[in-house]
Parts: C-alpha cells; sequence; structure tokens
C-alpha cells in the first residue's frame, strides 16, 4: 500500500530550502504559505528522494474566516504519498499560484475551484469557469452563498 | 523433411472430386425449372380483409403504434426507463424499443432525469431537431418540476420551462408500470387528434 508520508518528514527539507515557507507541519500534512506553493511543489516533484510524479487531488475548503487548500501528491516510484495544505485570507480576490505547469491534471482541478469557489490560480493558461456557463453570478460552493 | 504422402481417407482426392462433380451435374439437371411461389391463397385472402376507417383513425393508430423515443436521457430517470425497456417490462410492445440516436428519426422526448441549466440548450435543440409530430413525456420528480433539486443554482425547475410537455409521470424514480401507463395516456392523446386540427 502506498505510504502516507508525515509532513514532520518532509518539513526539514522544505525548511532548508524555502525557509519560512512552511507555517505548521503535522502528522498528517503540512500547511504551507500560499505565496510559496509553487516553489514548494517544484521542489516536491523534481527531488529525487520525494519525485512526487502525480497529483491525486486538489480540493478546496470554505473556513468562513478563510479558504484552505488542499493538495495531495503521489510519487509512483517511491510508492509514497503527501497532503499539502495552503491557506488564502482575502475573501474578496484569493488567489493562489498555479501548479498546471508541474502536473497537467491540475487544469479542469483548478477551473472548477475557480468556478465554484472563486479562487484564482495565478499562471493557469485558460482560467474560465468549466462547470457554470460565463456571466453566471457568484460562486455557489463559497459557504456565504445563497 | 520427407514428406507424408500416405492418404489419410477411405476415398482418394480423385474420388472425392468425382463423386463432388457428379452430384452437382444431377443436381443441376433435376432442378431445371423454378420452383413456384405458394402465392395463390393471397387473393382470396385479401377479399376477405378490407377495412373501412378514416384517415384520422389510421394515422393516429400508426403515430401511437411506432413512438420511437429520442436518446435524451439527463440522469437517474434513464435506468428506470432502461429496465422499461428491457425484457421484463419490454416496451417494443408498443413498438418504442428503438431508441434513436438521431432526433430526426425520433418523436418522443422522455425526460428522464435532472436538467441543469447549462445542459439545457442541448435538450431544447434536440426536441426542435425532432420530426413534428412529436411528443414529450415529463419522467420522474425532476422532469416534472425540477424535485428535490428544485432550489439549486444550476436545476431547469420542470422540463416545461423549455420546451412543451404532453404527459406527467410522477415518482423519483417512477417505476417502469408508472412510465408504461403514462406512454398509455400519451396514445390515448394521440389517438384524439386530427389532421385537419393540425
Amino acid at each position: 500500500m502506498t505510504l502516507a508520508l508525515s509532513g514532520q518528514e518532509v518539513v526539514a527539507k522544505l525548511e532548508q530550502q524555502f525557509p519560512g515557507s512552511v507555517i505548521e507541519s503535522s502528522e498528517n500534512n503540512l500547511l504551507v504559505k500560499s505565496e510559496s506553493i509553487f516553489d514548494v511543489a517544484e521542489y516536491l516533484k523534481s527531488s529525487p528522494e520525494l519525485d512526487f510524479d502525480y497529483l491525486n487531488y486538489i480540493a478546496a475548503v470554505d473556513y468562513y474566516d478563510y479558504f484552505e487548500l488542499v493538495y495531495q501528491f503521489t510519487s509512483m516510484k517511491h510508492n509514497h504519498s503527501l497532503v499539502l495544505k495552503t491557506r488564502c485570507y482575502d475573501r474578496e480576490n484569493p488567489a493562489v499560484p498555479s501548479v498546471v505547469r508541474l502536473w497537467r491534471g491540475a487544469d479542469f482541478q483548478e477551473r472548477e475551484i475557480y468556478d465554484l469557489m472563486g479562487i484564482s490560480f495565478e499562471g493557469h493558461p485558460n482560467l474560465k469557469r468549466i462547470v457554470l456557463w460565463q456571466g453566471f453570478e457568484g460562486h455557489p460552493l463559497r459557504k456565504d452563498y445563497l | 523433411m520427407e514428406v507424408d504422402i500416405t492418404p489419410r481417407h477411405i476415398y482418394s482426392d480423385t474420388e472425392l472430386d468425382r463423386t463432388e462433380g457428379e452430384a452437382i451435374e444431377a443436381l443441376k439437371r433435376s432442378t431445371q425449372q423454378p420452383i413456384p411461389d405458394p402465392d395463390r391463397w393471397l387473393d382470396e385472402e385479401l377479399r376477405r380483409n378490407i377495412l373501412l376507417t378514416s384517415l384520422d383513425t389510421i394515422l393516429n393508430w400508426a403515430r401511437r403504434s411506432s413512438l420511437w423515443p429520442a436518446i435524451c436521457f439527463p440522469a437517474c430517470c434513464a435506468f428506470e426507463l432502461i429496465a422499461a425497456n428491457a425484457s421484463r417490462f419490454d416496451l417494443s410492445r408498443f413498438g418504442m424499443e428503438i431508441l434513436r440516436a438521431s432526433p430526426r428519426q425520433a418523436d418522443l422526448m422522455i425526460t428522464a432525469g435532472t436538467l441543469t441549466w447549462k445542459m439545457a440548450p442541448q435538450v431544447k435543440r434536440i426536441y426542435e431537431q425532432m420530426a413534428e409530430p412529436k411528443w414529450v413525456i415529463a419522467m420522474g420528480a425532476c422532469g416534472i418540476s425540477g424535485g428535490i433539486f428544485r432550489s439549486s443554482y444550476n436545476v431547469v425547475p420542470g422540463y416545461n420551462r423549455i420546451i412543451p410537455v404532453d404527459v406527467y409521470v410522477p415518482g423519483c424514480p417512477p417505476r417502469p408500470e408508472a412510465l408504461i401507463h403514462g406512454i398509455r395516456m400519451l396514445h390515448h392523446k394521440i389517438s384524439k387528434r386530427s389532421i385537419t386540427e393540425g
């Protein structure tokens, strides 16, 4: 079975590479600053001992005070996985860097999150609504949508 | 390598060829004339089968006996429709077993499922592509009113917002018997049509 890496196992490497990028690490996941999510993801993908070549999913959660994005990566070679989180406190114009350049599978998922949660992904090549139509008002999966 | 030429059959190849030739020649000789079609009974039967009726009756009978549904089943009611179409409920009893992939060849739309606004233009287009005369059965709660999804931001609250509906079949989903009842009601509706009314 795929080994779920704990955040604490990876945090030392990340701290060494990008000082100050990790806010919090726990047994289950890592919480990373939103502006450094692309650099961290790039490192996780390219570093030979981690080698996360597969993106399982991106999910977005609305916690009223902030939006949380959850990423899960898997390495086919080492058969291990990692859950990465980041937070977005700006409710008006939430934005995080896109990871489409690293994993093409992120394309539709980021568009869906943009569509239903209203979080824009900077650097996405084609960021437009995917489930709803152009001209739809609001983002229905936000908790304050009525 | 040495080739094995020992005969493997009772008859040699030459003998087999000769008997085959003889059989063909014999059959050919004995069938010089075509066998007459057994059709003498036809005239007699036709004379006993004249039916006088009105054009409306015969046209409506033909139309309701071969309602071909268009393939347009956006959600889960489709499975009840498939069950109705399969061997247990057998829609072919009503001449409906052919689900047409082209709306040009269909004259009935069974709206089996929740319709989203995103999908609505396509469904409307399928309806508009169907040739006249055409009918619509709104199948299930979502088809009638949007059902439990009625208050959603992306659900059409009833197909009658976009296309005219002839028969409403309630249920979530309706059982095949209910759908067949709806189809029978549509048959009654069709049988009351008149070509003079258009």
